[in-house]
């Protein structure tokens, strides 16, 4: 039942806030903010008092469960779950949208109540993408996230944003539309093998198919799924969209979207075809690696700020590709960590973007530099998630990068080298944004106010939590591994039968 | 006593966080107070913990400290867990006592600076991940340490902020060093796929029990180890970095680019030394590598004009030397000169600031002279520094570490006639550019005012370096003088003995003996050009022959250069021309193609009847042929 209540809170704080724009633009921010809160409590609650099952759960079962009949005659289910990857993809989800929120707290002055509804509306999309075990309502969730997403950057965004946000929605249509042609294809394939219509994740695994259909309906889904990640050379819509979003739409892209993506491979593309995703790894496998390099490159060439930030992100979810079509252990949770650690980090850029972008009014890193002097606070805080960008040890995404490229080598040694090539490659965007932004000299004559209270309260805890990733991991790990298992198990027949 | 080794490194780290938080709000006493007092702490902490060792050795002359858990994934089980044993308490105690005179000497120089707090962040950081990096009981947590000195020596070259040229020199430095990083990391993962963990004793225990005297996995695990280390040690190929380096605060070249941090790589090696005993033909890049970096640095150092790049080419030279008996096996004489050159360049590079100071940042030594009258101490300290660089016989420790590296580079297993030859023409060089770097500053006629004179805190630490850099070496000395070996006895619990199961053609004293022939000579031609007949040195330049092979040197044999052309040059005109994203001009081409369709389609729509009657019956017998004849 909490499964319901975390989606329909959100629902509902959403409406309300709109309604409430009414009486004062303080009401739809505190009400979004308290809905998010009181949510992300409950996971956290929720997972305290789970910690012995969540460790060492049962073989295929859920932690917790909600199954409604929706539409019975085609065998469509209201049917959610929640194993180790959706709590930790829905904690990061709720605790990612407070700071959506607070850091929208100055920047959005118009339309506030509207605007809040849409970020609401996000997220309860979002958390139904993490949570939706029947393709139906996976489906429904997948487009519902979308729509609030497109006014977002539409209505609240920079200079070009109608263009990004037509873009953003035509390339996520388009990619959803094959995936829903698949999801249908799979439905029927699975009634020609079994008599029996459902939409039900469970009974779909293992649905027998020849290899070729196999492959056409595991390709409809990976397409939609890389599209979001975004992948080499799907990514366009990302530094356009990215560029264009405000703040808070930037952060819930490159923090949430783009793991939805990633949520989509782990949990549909292998387990569903594991044997057409074993004979298409290489390819995947490489793209994500030409997309660890183009994207570090790009980003080192980009002069908006913004814009450079996304390129990164190209590069990172390549690394998270890469390890998710390596499909072992190590690979697997080094890629469940690089998406958290990279949530955390990126969207802190992004963030740290708007904050410099209310103060000095440009994104324009020629323009920046020697901010260091000025804002010294500002500027330590950049240069921490640079390094948690670069792969610093110590920091979340080196976790994430370092067990990914540890379990791809057991798949593949070039790409696992030329991805290492990219940890380097990062240093090159990194060290360069410090020093066009924080470093140089101050040729401008900025002068500008440091981070104060709530922007502390923002990027405090991205930053504890960056390093406790770093340092103790063990959470994330252990949270995990139960539903890797799973998810293992689910393929493992087809994977030992290739490796006979 | 030994349960307080995380101190250390939580000492130092303590302190970063104490200064990176609220820096801002001490005061300016209470800055170099905190800086250096929480690494003197953690040097007290490390004599007591190696006094300790050393009393009561724990079993099997090794001690393990796990403080958590940290990477669990499937078969991979890595604690965040300290590992002392002789190699890294000597390393160690070497780094943290240093790493205090350090700081000591920092609180003088940097007394004036607006950003004392910030410098000193930086500096208690380093020491954290040093001593990290020393003490880490697996690959993950080194690598951690190694990256962490990277990222201190990259915000303390850049430092000073403000000025392009230092950040350029930082961001250099970051990057080449990565470069080594990243064939490091690929040999952990290479470690990983086929040992089975990442711990590294159970590593050298796995390879030795599954790997074959030249097993290829072991040279490839050797060589891809060897491409972090020559990153971080900046030995050849990439060795470009150090010299740039130099644009960091003095206090941080004697530290991180002398002292301690280069050093890294060789401490690596040393600590992998099974994997390079079954790889003879990795060592043997080990040797080569160390042989043709110390000559080549060694050249470059004679024609530096800044007093800091030709002590920094001293450095990488002198790192040659410590690769050179890696690769023959001289695992202890390796740390040994480690240990003395910690000493005696730490010295050199704090006499240098002094220097740099008194004569109002001016670094260019043909600008100076006379300065031993002016400044007495900086002097004597400077002059016990170079000699013990240089080797002087008997008084220096110098003489007793680089004596056994040259003698082993001969007599061991592993060792060469041609690697003894090249070690002992290093010493000619060494001697000849460590006295041109001193009769430039301090002998001749002044050219320079001096402005100020350094304060005790500088001068003391000094003193002590002075010190330790004359009696540093009596700790092993060679047979026909004492045949002392507390030393290399003591590493021998942790390091191989060198095997000696050559005939050995050449006695130790023999060696020596040329030793000092060599660093006679080098005095004689640095005397020659510089005091003698200063302007012979200036004739030599004068052809056009000597004056490009002065510029090549110079140039560091154009590497630069190179690299520029080869690699950074590529990647940056690559960035520039795809600066808008090529893959993206597919999709605006589709649109654009959408467009013009479109615009295509709304020419037909004109209105006229008689246009549209004659599309329409046009198109149905297109329609019916189409039909028919198909």
């Amino acid at each position: 039942m909490i499964l319901v209540w975390l989606i329909v809170i959100l629902l509902g704080a959403g409406a309300l806030a709109w309604l409430a724009g009414r009486f004062g633009a303080e009401w739809p921010r505190w009400i979004s903010l308290v809905a998010a809160g009181f949510d992300l409590a409950l996971v956290l609650d929720f997972w305290a008092r789970h910690r012995a099952e969540v460790e060492i759960i049962p073989q295929g079962r859920w932690l917790a469960e909600f199954n409604r009949a929706w539409v019975p005659q085609y065998g469509i289910h209201f049917h959610l779950a929640m194993d180790g990857l959706s709590l930790l993809m829905v904690a990061l989800t709720l605790f990612i949208g407070m700071m959506a929120v607070l850091c929208s707290w100055k920047e959005i002055q118009k339309g506030v109540g509207f605007y809040h509804f849409n970020l609401m509306w996000i997220l309860a999309g979002i958390l139904g993408v993490f949570l939706a075990v029947d393709l139906f309502l996976f489906y429904f969730a997948w487009e519902l996230m979308l729509v609030p997403m497109y006014f977002l950057i539409a209505i609240w965004g920079h200079e070009h944003r109608v263009y990004a946000a037509i873009k953003f929605f035509i390339f996520t249509q388009l990619s959803g539309l094959l995936m829903l042609l698949a999801i249908l294809g799979l439905y029927f394939v699975h009634h020609h093998a079994t008599g029996v219509y459902t939409f039900e994740y469970s009974d779909l695994l293992g649905t027998p198919m020849s290899p070729r259909t196999a492959m056409l309906l595991m390709l409809g889904f990976f397409v939609a799924f890389a599209v979001k990640l975004p992948m080499f050379p799907f990514h366009p819509w990302l530094p356009d969209a990215h560029t264009e979003a405000p703040t808070a739409g930037s952060l819930i892209l490159a923090a949430l979207l783009l793991k939805t993506g990633a949520y989509g491979m782990i949990r549909f593309v292998v387990p569903l075809f594991p044997g057409a995703a074993r004979a298409f790894a290489p390819i995947a496998m490489t793209l994500g690696v030409v997309g660890i390099l183009y994207g570090a490159v790009l980003a080192y060439g980009q002069t908006d700020f913004k814009r450079m930030v996304a390129y990164t992100s190209v590069s990172h979810l390549g690394f998270v590709l890469l390890g998710i079509f390596a499909w072992n252990t190590l690979a697997l949770q080094g890629a469940v960590v690089g998406m958290i650690a990279h949530a955390l980090s990126t969207g802190a850029l992004f963030m740290l973007v708007g904050q410099l972008y209310e103060r000095t009014r440009t994104r324009d890193l020629n323009q920046l530099g020697g901010l260091w002097a000025t804002a010294p606070v500002l500027s330590g805080v950049g240069m921490f998630f640079m390094l948690g960008s670069v792969g610093l040890p110590g920091l979340g995404d080196f976790v994430g990068e370092f067990l990914v490229l540890l379990g791809t080598y057991r798949a593949h040694v070039l790409l696992t080298a030329l991805a290492t090539v990219g940890v380097l490659a990062s240093t090159f965007y990194g060290v360069q944004m410090v020093q066009r932004a924080f470093h140089g000299p101050n040729v401008h004559h900025w002068k500008i106010a440091d981070l104060h209270g709530r922007e502390l309260l923002i990027m405090g805890p991205m930053m504890i939590l960056l390093l406790g990733l770093g340092l103790y991991p063990l959470p994330v790990l252990k949270t995990f591994s139960p539903a890797w298992k799973s998810l293992e198990r689910s393929t493992r027949s087809v994977v030992s039968e290739a490796r006979r | 006593m030994l349960n307080l080794l995380w101190l250390i490194p939580a000492l130092p780290m303590a302190g970063f966080l104490i200064l990176g938080l609220f820096g801002s709000r001490l005061s300016r006493q209470a800055i170099p107070i905190l800086g250096a007092g929480s690494v003197g702490l953690s040097a007290a902490v490390s004599l007591w913990v190696a006094g300790s060792f050393f009393i009561s050795p724990p079993a099997g002359y090794a001690y393990t400290q796990v403080l958590w858990r940290w990477l669990e994934a499937g078969s991979l089980h890595l604690p965040i867990a300290l590992y002392l044993d002789p190699l890294s308490l000597i390393m160690m105690l070497v780094v943290t006592c240093v790493s205090f005179l350090i700081h000591v000497y920092s609180a003088g120089y940097m007394s004036d600076d607006e950003d004392m707090s910030r410098f000193f962040a930086y500096m208690n950081l380093f020491v954290a991940s040093m001593v990290t990096l020393l003490l880490a009981s697996n690959l993950a947590l080194l690598l951690l340490g190694w990256e962490g000195v990277g990222l201190c020596s990259y915000l303390l070259i850049g430092f000073w902020y403000r000025d392009p040229v230092n950040g350029y020199a930082g961001r250099k430095a970051f990057i080449v060093t990565r470069v080594g990083d990243t064939s490091l990391l690929i040999g952990l993962f290479l470690l990983f796929r086929h040992l089975g963990t990442l711990d590294i004793q159970t590593l050298m225990e796995r390879a030795a029990h599954q790997w074959p005297v030249g097993s290829p996995l072991a040279v490839a695990a050797g060589l891809l180890l060897l491409g972090g280390a020559v990153g971080k040690s900046a030995q050849l190929p990439l060795q470009t970095w150090l010299p740039d380096a130099m644009a960091g605060p003095t206090p941080t070249s004697a530290l991180i680019h002398a002292a301690t941090m280069v050093t890294a790589g060789v401490y690596l090696i040393a600590r992998m030394h099974v994997i390079y005993q079954l790889a003879p033909s990795a060592q043997f890049a080990v040797a080569v590598a160390g042989a043709a970096t110390l000559t080549l640095a060694g050249f470059s150092a004679l024609t530096q004009a800044d007093i800091k790049r030709a002590l920094a080419y001293s450095t990488v030279s002198q790192i040659g030397y410590m690769f050179l008996a890696l690769g023959v096996g001289a695992w202890s004489a390796a740390i040994f000169h480690f240990m003395t050159h910690a000493f005696f360049k730490a010295l050199l590079f704090l006499g240098a600031g002094m220097i740099i100071e008194s004569l109002d940042h001016e670094q260019n030594m043909f600008k100076m002279g006379g300065l031993r009258k002016e400044l007495p101490v900086v002097f004597w300290t400077f002059l016990i520094a170079g000699c013990a660089l240089a080797g002087v016989p008997l008084v220096t420790a110098g003489f007793y570490s680089k004596g056994l590296i040259v003698w082993q580079a001969e007599a061991s297993s592993a060792g060469r006639w041609g690697f003894w030859l090249v070690a002992v023409f290093g010493v000619f060089l060494t001697a000849a550019y460590t006295f041109r770097i001193i009769f430039l500053t301090f002998f001749g006629e002044p050219k320079s005012h001096v402005h100020k004179r350094p304060g005790l805190a500088m001068t003391v630490p000094c003193v002590i370096l002075a010190a330790l850099s004359m009696v540093g070496g009596f700790v092993k000395t060679p047979e026909f003088l004492g045949n002392i070996h507390i030393f290399t006895g003591f590493l021998h619990h942790a390091l191989p003995p060198v095997a000696a199961t050559r005939a050995a053609s050449m006695s130790e004293m023999g060696s020596e003996a040329w030793v000092t022939l060599a660093l006679m000579a080098g005095f004689a031609v640095a005397y020659f050009c510089y005091i003698y007949r200063p302007e012979f040195s200036e004739s030599l330049t004068r052809p056009a022959i000597g004056k490009a092979l002065y510029r090549f040197w110079k140039s560091d044999w154009g590497m630069d250069w190179l690299y520029d052309r080869l690699f950074v040059w590529p990647v940056m005109w690559f960035a520039r021309v795809d600066a808008r994203d090529a893959v993206d001009s597919i999709y605006t081409g589709m649109a654009r193609l959408c467009e013009l369709f479109y615009h295509g389609a709304r020419q037909t729509e004109t209105g006229r009847l008689r246009w549209y009657a004659a599309a329409i019956a046009l198109g149905a017998v297109i329609f019916v042929a189409v039909v028919l004849f198909l």
